[in-house]
Formats: C-alpha cells, structure tokens, sequence
C-alpha cells in the first residue's frame, strides 16, 4: 500500500512523519540529533530508504547524516567543506569585501537518478557535490567563480545558498538561488553559470533590475515541464517560461506578495502555492490568519486557503524549505511553521489539519510518496 | 593513557558513555590529545576543531585540575596529573545560545 514519509527539520532535531495514503493518521518519530539544528533533510529519488540531513549547531559546527533504511539508522558522513583554491572575497554588510566562510549546509538535493551522488549548498554561498553517498565533498567552484561573485552580499540570514533544482530533462541543467544574490543556472553540469535575474524588479537595492543581488526566496518547478519556473522573491511572486532567461510577476490579487516557500502540485503544473506574510519586517501572516493561496493558472489568480487553518492570533511564519507536496492522487500539500506546526491536506490544499503541533520552529519540511 | 570528558552531544555522536580514553604517543598536548581522540573517533574532525585552521571552535573551552587550558598553545604541556590519567582533560561547551 502507498504512504508517505514527511521529513521535518527544526531548530532542536529531525522529526519523521510517516502515514498511509490516506494520510489520516500519523506516527511521529524524533527527535533525531536531539538539540541540533537540522536545516534540511531530504530523501533520494533513486532510493527512498537513502536520505541525506544537514545538522549542524552553533557549538560544533556542521555535520551530514545519512540513512539507508529510510531514517530509522543514521550514520555521520563527510563534514568537510572547503572551498576549492583560494577562497576570495565577497561584499560584506558594510560595503567591504569580507572572505568567503563556510557556516553551514542550507539544503541538501540528492541526484535524480544515483542515490550516492547529492548536492549541497551552502552559506556563504556556494554549491559542493559528493558523489560517494557524503563520504568526501567537492565544490564546484565555477559558481562562486563567477565575475559577479565579488559583488555578491549576504541577506539578513546569512549568503546562503537554499534552493537546487535540478532538470529532470536534461542532466547538465541545474537552477540555484542564493540570498541576496539572485538565482542563477549552468548548462554544463555545473563547471559554468549565468544570472538569470532578468525581469526581477527589488526596490531595495540600489539598481532594482540589478544582474545581481535580488534576495530571492525560493524557486519551484513541475518535473514534466522544466523550463517552467515559479519564485518567491523577498517581495514579488513570478514565473519563468524560458529556463530563467526572464520573469514576469505574478502576484497578481495576493494580499501580500512578501513570503518565503513556493511550492507546485504534483499533477497540475499550472497549480502554484505560496503562503503570504505581512511584510518583511512582521514575518506572519496578515490579519492573525494563516491562508496557504492557490493559483490553478500559474500565477495572478489567486484563492485563499483557510480550512483547518487559525484565522485568529496566528503569528507563526513559515519559511523558504518548509513546504512540500507528495504525489499520490490526490495531491497532498504539507508545510510547517515557526511554532512548531506541521500541516497537511490531503485534497490538494482545499482543507488542512496538523498532523504535528508542538515541535521546535520547523526549517525544512520534504515529502516522500513511498510505493 | 589520557582521560578526556566530552561534552553530551559529542558522546552521543561518538556513541560514547562517559569518559574517553586515549593513549597518546609522546608528550599529551591540546594537538595530541585531539589528534589521537579524532583518529580513534573520525566523526568527530570539525566539530571541536576546524578543519582546515585546526582553530579551536568559538564556543568551546578546554578545563583541566580546575584551571582554564583554552588559550594555553595547542602544543603546551598538559598538567602531569592529565598525562597520568590521574584528572581528566574536559571538552566544554560554553554556556550560550538557548
């Protein structure tokens, strides 16, 4: 019988969630690396019992964990990330150019076909590949290297780099984004990038259509049409028709176009979600209500999902990975928030109810629809 | 043999109950110490030390016989009742963060 797996990860440890296709009930194991900050964790396409999680803490740095029996065991692997050559330079808060440290493992993309073979990225921003299942990391430095490295500046969280795509259609293609420094994509499995921030429109910095330096938020595709792409910027939501090569937005009647996740259905690749907050200096949603919003056209029309969600003094914020959707049929949609709750719906966002209430601030919330 | 009392995060990683203990050729310093504590426990490198620098991580601290060693140079004499085994070398996380 299918199910799903839900991996969650939040300020203190990993929590996974696991259910039948009916996703009615739930059981809850965690936490996992108790008292560690589990930024992300996510499964193989390739293997479903491979997953890969980025732990890491303030006291003793980063560490990658990887499971092969789908998260009941779990072993540490390679933890060094070291920029290739010389690391340079980049600019820092204050307009001076600050050297390149590695922090921390933001989000972790295993390959789509080889469960030994998973990508990294990282703050300060760069992307790391380890083909041996974690065992040894290399960066591929020709992002970093790219003449508008120097130029790059961290946003308020850091100059991570949180979002990896990779095209199913096509094994050289790879989309990342990094905050503040725009998103970007290579042609040639990774040995060369381009910006591909044409169209993004941010007020707040000093050229708003910049080649760079747009805090984008995350970036979203539908396997079956790549070249179709879907962004949560700081402000602004938009959409790609042409691999990244330009935007147009596509906030149209969101009450507000400031956010974090972006995710797409499933089946429908025209069908967006994104989870409006108030501002970028009040990160909750307006009006004390939190409403997943819904376009069924890919963008400008959009409705309010409430069902099952507070409509009254929720000031939770949900952020950029902690969003995701499983494949059964029908599409669920499942997000966590910063107060600990983990919310799904099983009938592609109509209604929605926690499966988990009371964990740490949720970071990173992945789903594995599992045969 | 060195006696070394790690913090709890670290022996649950190193899946260790207690105290460590090492034996350590030639002199017991800070550097032979870890040296000898990441070779027996490799999923320990970078997490009290850079990798790259070996710099000590900011928020942990190094106690032993009742003084602080954390600035003491990573090749400096541990006390000889540390490289007796009589007093265990302490890994401490420092009291930050929530």
């Amino acid at each position: 019988m299918s199910g799903v797996r839900v991996l969650v990860g939040t300020r203190k440890g990993a929590f996974v969630l696991t259910s039948d296709g009916k996703r009615k009930r739930w059981d809850v194991s965690g936490p996992h690396f108790a008292g560690w900050e589990i930024y992300h964790l996510k499964g193989s396409p390739a293997d479903p019992d491979r997953l890969y999680a980025s732990q890491c803490s303030g006291w003793f740095g980063q560490l990658i964990q990887r499971s092969d029996d789908g998260g009941k065991t779990w072993e540490p692997v390679d933890n060094k990330f070291v920029y290739d050559g010389v690391p340079g330079t980049h600019q820092w808060y204050d307009g001076t150019q600050h050297p390149w440290e590695f922090k921390r493992v933001w989000h972790l993309e295993p390959s789509l076909t080889d469960p030994d073979t998973v990508y990294a990225g990282v703050e300060d921003a760069a992307l790391f590949c380890s083909t041996d299942g974690g065992r040894a990391w290399q960066e591929l430095p020709g992002l970093r290297g790219h003449r508008s490295g120097p130029s790059w500046q961290p946003g308020a969280g850091g100059m991570c780099l949180h979002t990896i795509l990779l095209d199913p259609s096509d094994p050289g293609r790879i989309f990342v984004a990094i905050s503040a420094a725009g998103a970007f994509r290579t042609d040639d499995g990774g040995k060369t990038w381009r910006p591909i921030n044409r169209g993004l429109r941010s007020q707040y910095i000093p050229d708003p259509t910049a080649e760079v330096g747009h805090c984008v938020h995350r970036i979203a595709m539908h396997r079956s049409r790549p070249s179709v792409l879907f962004m949560q910027k700081h402000w602004d939501v938009m959409r790609s028709d042409d691999a990244g090569d330009t935007w147009r937005e596509v906030s149209g009647n969101l009450p507000t176009d400031f956010g974090f996740p972006i995710d797409v259905h499933a089946h429908e690749p025209d069908t967006i979600y994104v989870v409006p907050i108030k501002s970028d200096s009040e990160h909750y949603p307006p009006d004390g209500k939190l409403r997943v919003y819904r376009s069924r056209s890919g963008g400008q029309e959009w409705e309010a999902l409430a069902k099952g969600l507070p409509q009254r003094d929720c000031y939770v914020n949900v952020l950029r990975e902690a969003m995701a959707v499983d494949s059964l049929d029908e599409c669920g949609v499942y997000f966590g928030t910063t107060g600990g709750q983990v919310y799904a719906s099983a009938d592609a966002g109509d209604s929605w109810a926690p499966i988990v209430r009371d964990l740490p601030a949720v970071l990173s919330v992945e789903v594995q629809t599992l045969a | 043999m060195i006696r070394v009392v790690l913090p709890g995060h670290l022996r649950t990683l190193a899946r260790v109950d207690g105290e460590v203990e090492l034996q350590v050729s030639g002199p017991a310093t800070r550097r032979s110490v870890l040296d000898a504590l990441e070779a027996g426990y490799p999923m320990l490198r970078g997490t009290i030390r850079d990798h790259v620098t070996q710099e000590r991580r900011a928020f942990l601290r190094f106690f032993a016989c009742e003084q602080d060693l954390t600035h003491e140079p990573a090749d400096a004499p541990l006390p000889a009742a540390v490289a007796a085994g009589e007093e265990p070398y302490l890994v401490v996380g420092a009291v930050a963060g929530g």
